[in-house]
């Protein structure tokens, strides 16, 4: 995981939910280069094809409310956003998205602070969020040893296979 | 020395998964989970699954799989899902499989085949796993990814909640049901109102209340933003599981002087049906108010895991009975399991609903999400008995949906506008 997190913004309002992230119509594609191609659809429509590998997306209250749709943060893991913040998160996705490995930051006031295009700032380790064009800064709090072991080990699929595999090292299995 | 204060509902049930003596709100735990479900995203769950190197599931016996959202399966997309589903459970010799011909509702799956007892950590890869909170459980929705390592662990870590206390009185007046009650908690609650939290229900209206009755309001604590919602388990809730209960069960309930963050007081005499208006499920206004309005439907929908249990079904035809749905106006009946659909088979209601102009549909999701079928045409307006009515839901994003109970769908359907339930009584 990268302590400090740099790129461009893309804003959304208050309670975009997973609906409107990935519609229920694309939930039986599997392929997230494929689920990629239709996230927010409905919220944001020329992001899909507008967004480069980097960018940030800051969004309001209660992002990501409504279904349990890994699907949402997969396809922007897919787009490759550096980061997710907003004012709030709704608990699934929160956990989905950081399952995933990508780093969501909960940050109350971000959204007021950002334009779209403006560039952005993330340092996880202060705990600070910043507008390189404005310079406002914002504080949040740092996220819990849990979670910040859950995104250096890059998500939950690496961090429970290296503990598999410690497991089975110490059964005495084949070195 | 004073004694530390007592716990809620939910850190009961936590402290008891952690095997620690007691927890508190803001804490992480590491639980152990007593019940694994998944549907079709679960589809998701096997890809990571193998890549965490994972070669077997920690307890078969403690592992779901049912399918719901397209069934049978509508779309090549949905029917490799299920292929996925199926060849996995082969694999790793999962015996517990509720396939097409006896499927349902992957909650109702759950509910009517006690697969959750009271003490239970249960999770799911469906966001309205919140249901199972009324057996005194918590239940929760998890994603794919954090299933497999549930899968290949048998744990999970989740943050202790604080408990939002929803305290209901009074007496229901007739065509007034539980989702109303519901319905009008949302409204003052709010979809993030209970973010990150749990929700208990208590009080003499609760305790009144079935177990169906009680799915209906645990389901829709989802739309309040909850971690979980919950139920005390109590002799309504030992009488529906003793016959069916999958596993023992470790009846917990709260201190009295357990800590709760704050207590919503509900009481429900006098109250009218309610019903929440577009784009979401906290804009809820007492029905009377908008039947006013005059809201002609083009589609009624009679389905989904918050409700369309026999109960459900049977208060719906009992109104319906000697009407017709209005002409124009598509009444779709979706019942929420197999077993539901034959109970209705046999007590003559398919008929009924068919000779009155429905649609009685196989037991599935239905139209409650828009992938499936009764999907909207942008201009339309549905009744529907779900839990959301966010833009998108059925389709179009302009479509919009009214949520309400079963009776009032009902009234919707024959009246081809929202119309007030208890002028059919
Ligand atoms: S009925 Fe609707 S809310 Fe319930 S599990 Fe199915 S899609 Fe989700």
């Amino acid at each position: 995981m990268k302590t400090l997190i740099e790129g461009k913004v893309w804003v959304l309002g208050r309670d975009v939910d997973t609906d409107q992230i990935i519609s229920g119509k694309y939930l039986t594609i599997i392929d997230p280069e494929e689920l990629k191609k239709h996230v927010f659809e409905i919220a944001l429509p020329e992001f899909a094809r507008g967004a480069r590998r980097g960018d940030v997306v800051v969004a309001d209250e209660n992002f990501g409310s409504g279904s349990s749709r890994e699907h949402a943060p997969q396809a922007l893991r897919a787009i490759g956003v550096g980061a997710i913040v907003a004012d709030s998160f709704a608990r699934i996705f929160y956990r989905n998205s950081i399952n995933l490995g990508i780093p969501t930051i909960e940050a109350r006031g971000v959204r007021a602070m950002f334009e779209a295009g403006d560039p952005i700032r993330i340092d996880m380790t202060q705990g600070t969020v910043t507008n390189a064009r404005s310079g406002a800064r914002l504080n949040f709090p740092p996220l819990p040893p849990h979670l910040l072991s859950l995104l250096e080990a890059g998500g939950l699929v690496e961090k429970v296979r290296s503990e598999l595999q410690a497991r089975r090292a110490s059964a005495g299995g084949p070195p | 020395m004073s004694r530390p204060a007592g716990q809620t509902l939910a850190e009961k049930v936590l402290a008891r998964s952690a095997g620690v003596e007691r927890v508190v709100p803001g804490e992480i735990v590491e639980g152990k989970v007593d019940l694994a479900m998944m549907h079709e995203q679960g589809a998701q769950t096997v890809g990571p699954f193998h890549e965490m190197g994972a070669d077997r599931v920690w307890d078969p016996d403690r592992v779901v799989i049912a399918i719901d959202h397209w069934v049978p399966a509508s779309t090549e997309g949905a029917a490799v899902l299920h292929r996925i589903l199926r060849k996995f459970a082969a694999e790793t010799h999962l015996p517990h499989f509720y396939d097409v011909g006896n499927h349902g509702i992957c909650h109702q799956i759950l509910a009517e085949n006690g697969w959750v007892v009271p003490g239970d950590l249960a999770v799911g890869t469906d966001s309205h796993t919140n249901m199972l909170g009324a057996m005194g459980a918590v239940a929760t929705g998890i994603g794919p990814t954090e299933m497999a390592a549930v899968l290949a662990l048998g744990r999970l870590w989740l943050k202790v909640p604080p408990t939002i206390r929803v305290r209901v009185t009074g007496t229901l007046g007739r065509g007034v049901t539980a989702k109303d009650i519901v319905l009008r908690a949302l409204g003052e609650i709010k979809t993030t109102g209970a973010t990150y939290k749990a929700i208990e229900f208590c009080g003499p209206t609760i305790e009144r209340l079935t177990m169906p009755e009680r799915f209906t309001l645990c389901n829709m604590t989802t739309e309040m933003g909850a971690k979980c919602g919950m139920v005390s388990p109590d002799a309504t809730t030992f009488d529906f599981l003793r016959p069916i209960a999958k596993h023992p069960m470790h009846p917990l309930v709260p201190d009295p002087d357990a800590a709760y963050e704050r207590t919503v007081e509900i009481n429900v005499d006098g109250m009218a049906p309610m019903v929440a208006c577009p784009y979401s499920p906290d804009n809820v206004r007492p029905l009377p108010e908008v039947a006013r309005e005059h809201i002609k439907v083009d589609q009624v929908f009679l389905g989904s895991c918050t409700n369309a249990r026999i109960e459900d079904i049977r208060e719906a035809a009992a109104l319906l009975k000697g009407h017709h749905v209005a002409p124009g106006v598509r009444f779709i009946v979706s019942p929420a399991s197999t077993s539901i659909y034959h109970q209705c088979l046999t007590e003559g209601l398919i008929e009924l609903f068919t000779d009155a102009g429905a649609v009685f549909t196989n037991s599935s999701c239905s139209a409650c999400f828009g992938g499936n079928m009764g999907i909207l045409a942008p201009d339309e307006v549905c009744a529907s008995s779900s839990n959301r009515n966010f833009p998108g839901r059925m389709g179009p994003k302009e479509a919009r949906i009214y949520l309400m109970s079963p009776a009032a769908t009902v009234a919707a359907a024959i009246r081809g506008e929202i119309a007030d339930p208890r002028e059919f009584l």
